[in-house]
């Protein structure tokens, strides 16, 4: 049974000082989908990648990754197992090449990462894998380019393709088109589209056109709690999904209440 | 397909690009190593081991400071326990060689590095630099306490001894061909470490810690071998500089040591190679040119305005302001 879902969070809470940022979740990530996070601002949904990945500790609650607990695991060590995260902000390393930037993620299965003595040549073997994922993103070019040069758009498929140089079982992205022009955000659906293949992504986004396009099952998230999960159908067509997204705006009465209430917990 | 025959080519111009860079460095090391070599004849022997030595620090310090990122405000700690510990072997057991005392200087100094690393490397910035500073200074109180150091008076007298028992290095022309030996083989040693697998994971770590972290990266094991090899190489430039001067002394545990190498380093561009040893050379003369003359009392002014200047105007030092100028111009 729990072979099915990939990630499982059973009652999840993460609290910081009295505020309840993630409030007992349950969670539910099926092996092969393309699973999103969304909500309105402050949700929570960035919270809950950063209990994910250990950024943050969980105040209660458990993680399961394939069935086995992960609940007590460091970051670098969940990396290792197999979940590798993105950032909202563009994860890439600016001073190295792009090349190099990929072949850092490369390196951590090599086992010579702490080998201070030997020649930086024996990096060599990896750079034609390195070139195949700049090339499948469309980097092949820019392999030599510093990543600090590179536009924006790039840095993002950039950082995908470290990412998925990781060879991960289970992808987290945190708001992939985030800050991205139209054509960009089309190309980034083709290549999260592409890098799901034979994996299972959930990700965290806010533009709702992506999230049809992609996701096969949609996890509604509100001040902390799940609000409701489905497809993009019945999600949309939800009467509380609605409420919320209008309530943040500053118009509903209750919203309006909660969010100050909030906001003066967290201070 | 034809996609991925383009990006073989892309990559055989790299590699080719990378040697050529390889080429041009090994010239200019080349160069460098016949200055050094013909060094002694013109200039005094004595002051040159001293550049030597705080090039040697510097380097060191460079390593953490400018390839890893992180500010350590407590190098003064490892020059000083070399020196000590070498001076204190060296003055007590004569049977002792004196690559035997400097081995052990290393090693003391390499130990004391590891308790460092332990207890501050899980702190960030700026607390990262006072947890050092704080335990540098329990070192510095320990040495001033301690009766085997001298106190206030320092360690005198220190035999310089014969390498391997032969080499007499009373000999200031073969001291000084003993401290270059070991200067360039601890510079090639960091050349090679920062160009390592285990160098590239620390730029990584350098430039974005929290994506080295998601990407698998145990960050706080690389820092904490960052901070030893430093300490290591850095009480070793203490133990050669205590055999050099015969003299072992509180100035060399003082935090003001740990403020000048990150001055030396800044000055001369942190995170290039050849910057720290430009910078300790340039700190050096400085140095000593104000203490000869009319100056003599401000040259801790006029060396905090040079520091100053730096951190405005020329972040990158003089290495990397030239660096900028030859890629400006030439590239």
């Amino acid at each position: 049974m729990s072979e099915q879902y990939v990630l499982e969070t059973r009652n999840l809470v993460k609290e910081f000082k009295g505020f309840v940022a993630v409030d007992d979740v349950n969670l539910k990530v099926q092996k092969g989908h393309i699973h999103a996070l969304i909500g309105p601002n402050g949700a929570g949904k960035t919270t809950v990648f950063n209990l994910l990945t250990k950024f943050l500790i969980p105040t209660r609650g458990q993680i399961l990754f394939k069935g086995q607990d992960i609940t007590t695991l460091k970051s670098a060590a969940i990396a290792r197992q197999g979940i590798v995260r993105s950032f909202q902000i563009s994860a890439v390393f600016p001073h190295m090449t792009a090349l190099e930037n990929i072949r850092v993620a490369l390196q951590t299965f090599e086992g010579t990462s702490f080998s201070f003595w030997k020649s930086g040549n024996s990096l060599h073997k990896l750079n034609q894998r390195c070139m195949e994922l700049l090339d499948a993103v469309g980097l092949a070019e820019f392999a030599n380019t510093t990543t600090v040069e590179l536009a924006y758009g790039r840095k993002r498929a950039l950082e995908l393709a470290t990412t998925l140089a990781m060879e991960p079982e289970l992808l987290l992205l945190d708001e992939p088109t985030q800050g991205m022009g139209s054509e960009d955000v089309d190309r980034v659906v083709e290549l999260v589209r592409k890098a799901a293949e034979g994996r299972t992504v959930l990700m965290v986004e806010h533009n709702l056109s992506v999230v049809s396009k992609l996701c096969d099952r949609i996890t509604v998230l509100a001040q902390g709690a799940v609000l409701t999960e489905g497809d993009y159908a019945a999600v949309s067509a939800d009467p509380k999904v609605r409420e919320v997204y209008m309530g943040s705006d500053g118009s509903g009465e209750r919203g309006t209440t909660a969010d100050s209430e909030q906001s003066e917990a967290a201070q | 397909m034809s996609q991925s025959v383009n990006s073989a080519d892309i990559h055989k111009a790299i590699v080719q690009e990378q040697a050529v860079q390889d080429r041009k460095k090994l010239i200019l090391n080349g160069v460098l190593l016949l200055i050094l070599l013909a060094a002694p004849l013109m200039i005094y022997p004595v002051f040159l081991m001293k550049i030597l030595c705080f090039a040697l620090f510097a380097v060191a310090f460079n390593l953490l400071f400018g390839f890893t990122g992180l500010l350590s405000f407590g190098h003064a700690a490892f020059l000083a326990t070399g020196g000590y510990t070498t001076g204190y072997l060296l003055s007590n057991y004569s049977g002792l060689t004196t690559e035997m005392g400097i081995i052990a200087g290393t090693l003391a100094a390499t130990l004391l590095g590891t308790g460092f690393a332990l207890l501050s490397i899980r702190r960030q910035g700026i607390y990262f630099a006072m947890v050092t500073l704080a335990l540098a200074q329990l070192v510095f109180f320990f040495f001033v306490q301690s009766g085997f150091t001298g106190g206030e008076d320092g360690m005198h007298g220190i035999p310089r001894g014969e390498l391997l028992g032969f080499i007499n290095l009373e000999n200031n022309m073969n001291m000084y061909y003993f401290v270059l030996t070991v200067f360039i083989v601890c510079y090639l040693l960091v050349q090679r470490v920062v160009s390592s697998p285990f160098g590239q994971v620390l730029k990584a770590i350098k430039q974005n810690e929290p994506r080295a972290v998601s990407l698998g990266y145990n960050v706080d094991r690389y820092k904490v071998l960052a901070f030893v090899i430093s300490a290591a190489l850095a009480g070793l430039a203490g133990s050669m500089k205590s055999v050099v001067f015969q003299l072992a002394s509180l100035n060399d545990a003082h935090w003001h040591m740990s403020g000048e190498v990150i001055l030396m380093t800044l000055v001369g561009g942190m995170g290039t190679l050849l910057g720290p040893v430009v910078g300790a050379t340039f700190v050096v003369n400085i140095e000593y040119q104000l203490s000869q003359g009319a100056l003599r009392d401000w040259v801790d002014p006029i060396l905090g305005g040079i520091f100053v200047l730096t951190v405005l105007a020329f972040r990158s030092g003089i290495v990397g302001e030239v660096q900028k100028f030859v890629k400006k111009n030439m590239g």
